[in-house]
């Protein structure tokens, strides 16, 4: 037998009887991020391909909320700090090495970004919004004028958004749960699933909704086979990630993972979303909804299981 | 230059003097520790072995806490040391979490804190606080670059092993075994 204790009593706010430093703020802000990505992305991405009118809800009225879910974001990040004064020294330096400055400086670039898109597509959904000022009505023309290059810019930000929200975690090699690669893809396709739900969510159109169930049923596939593979690689490595997926194979966070995250985040919508396909009468509302909470449940489970895993001794 | 720290693992009884010394020197907030010592037991009653370690940061050469700080707070100061700038510092918590020995604390006034092998006293030339009050002198400090330091010395002529090697951080604190 082989006990391992502290003797001298540490008991370390946030620190000990085990980590809990980030609580919900910082998950919170990982799936609005994420929601952001995704919905910014399918903007982007159909007025490339020149289908501004077929799926307006995507290119103009989903991304109306974006600003919205991102300020509701950058509120929860700030609150996580506990040197909040100091919050501007995020800006003062770029390290190329910390996922968080490359998370600060990518979100300086697609909040404005959100911002402009939001301003150019409001006219469009409130036709009788008026901007009053010349300044603002000339600065309308001009990105209007340029909106494929934004569309680019906003296609490429989202992902590099997408992604950081997994990397930010995978990053900590001193937390085997989050040290896993796959998190990156994994909550890239979680966040492009939620914005295609929100998207189905809000738009009335029903080819557009048919395409956005199509969409999801494919993402929620590959998140799967992402989902799998991580445990895959999780059994396959050191005894430390076999005990970090021992959480959620067995451990504290399985039942809550296994029927929040996988059964009705993703495979009842897709039941749902594959029988409204086949012209079942299933009201969109749920499928959306049940997406959107499995994507935020699995920022939370695995933002609050990581901080548990750690090392052997 | 490169600052380590040797512990004797056979000489060290489990005082926790170096705790209070830390705290006291380093007016560390009542209920924190940047220092702790950490009892192992092998073994059935009666047959028992006993190891007992008196850990902090590890001042790592690969620190995984300075990478991963969004703005430099967290460096790396003369002789290797890990030092926060507190008011560089916006408390975060990302080097809290990439620390695989837990050696870090969110400090009430907001900033991240943790040892810093007493660099105060270091640049007087005085040993850090709990080496220096060890009543069983079983802690060695001084330069690796140094061959006739205390910590080299010790190195040289004893088996040690340092803590979770495999993390990659490249640990500056050595148990003697």
């Amino acid at each position: 037998m082989r006990e391992e204790i502290i003797v001298s009593g540490r008991a370390n706010p946030y620190i000990d009887p085990h980590l809990n430093i980030w609580h919900w703020q910082i998950p919170l802000y990982l799936f609005l991020g994420g929601l952001a990505a995704g919905i910014l992305f399918f903007a982007g991405m159909y007025t490339i391909m020149g289908k501004e009118k077929a799926y307006s809800t995507a290119v103009s009225k989903a991304p109306l909320i974006v600003p919205f879910l991102l300020i509701l974001g950058l509120i929860a990040l700030f609150l996580d700090l506990k040197h909040k004064l100091y919050f501007w020294r995020l800006y003062t330096t770029i390290r190329i090495e910390s996922p968080m400055s490359w998370g600060a400086w990518v979100l300086m670039l697609v909040t404005p970004l959100s911002f402009i898109w939001a301003a150019i597509k409001v006219r469009e959904v409130f036709p009788r919004w008026d901007w009053k000022f010349d300044v603002l009505k000339n600065l309308e023309t001009f990105f209007m004028k340029h909106k494929l290059i934004l569309a680019w810019i906003m296609v490429v930000s989202s992902v590099i958004l997408g992604v950081y929200t997994g990397i930010l975690f995978s990053a900590f090699n001193a937390r085997p749960l989050w040290n896993t690669s796959i998190l990156g893809p994994l909550f890239l396709a979680s966040g492009l699933s939620a914005g295609a739900a929100m998207i189905m969510l809000l738009s009335k159109d029903h080819a557009e909704r048919t395409l956005f169930a199509k969409i999801d049923i494919g993402i929620i596939a590959v998140e799967m086979f992402l989902i799998v593979h991580m445990f895959m690689g999780f059994l396959a490595s050191t005894q430390v990630q076999i005990d970090a997926a021992g959480l959620f194979l067995g451990g504290p966070y399985t039942a809550s993972f296994w029927i929040f995250v996988v059964i009705l985040g993703m495979i009842v919508p897709v039941i749902l979303e594959v029988l409204e396909l086949r012209k079942y009468k299933i009201p969109v509302v749920i499928p959306a909804l049940l997406v959107l909470f499995g994507s935020l449940m699995m920022r939370f489970l695995i933002a609050f299981a990581g901080q548990e895993s750690r090392w052997l001794y | 230059m490169r600052y380590a720290m040797a512990i004797d693992t056979k000489k060290c009884v489990g005082c926790s003097d170096c705790v209070v010394a830390c705290q006291t020197e380093n007016d560390v907030p009542i209920g924190y520790c940047r220092d702790w010592v950490v009892e192992v037991t092998n073994g059935t009653y009666p047959q028992l072995e006993i190891e007992i370690r008196s850990e902090r940061c590890n001042q790592c050469s690969n620190a995984p806490c300075v990478r991963c700080c969004p703005t430099g707070a967290s460096h790396i100061a003369d002789g290797g040391i890990v030092l926060v700038t507190e008011n560089k510092c916006i408390g975060c918590g990302a080097c809290i979490n990439s620390c695989p020995y837990d050696a870090r604390y969110s400090h009430p006034d907001g900033y991240v804190d943790k040892c810093t092998f007493c660099i105060q006293r270091i640049r007087k030339g005085l040993e850090p606080a709990c080496v220096a009050t060890c009543p069983t002198k079983c802690m060695y400090f001084g330069d690796l670059d140094d061959p006739n330091s205390p910590v080299s010395k010790m190195l040289k002529i004893r088996k040690y092993t340092t803590l979770i090697p495999e993390a990659g951080t490249e640990p500056q604190l050595y148990f003697l075994m």
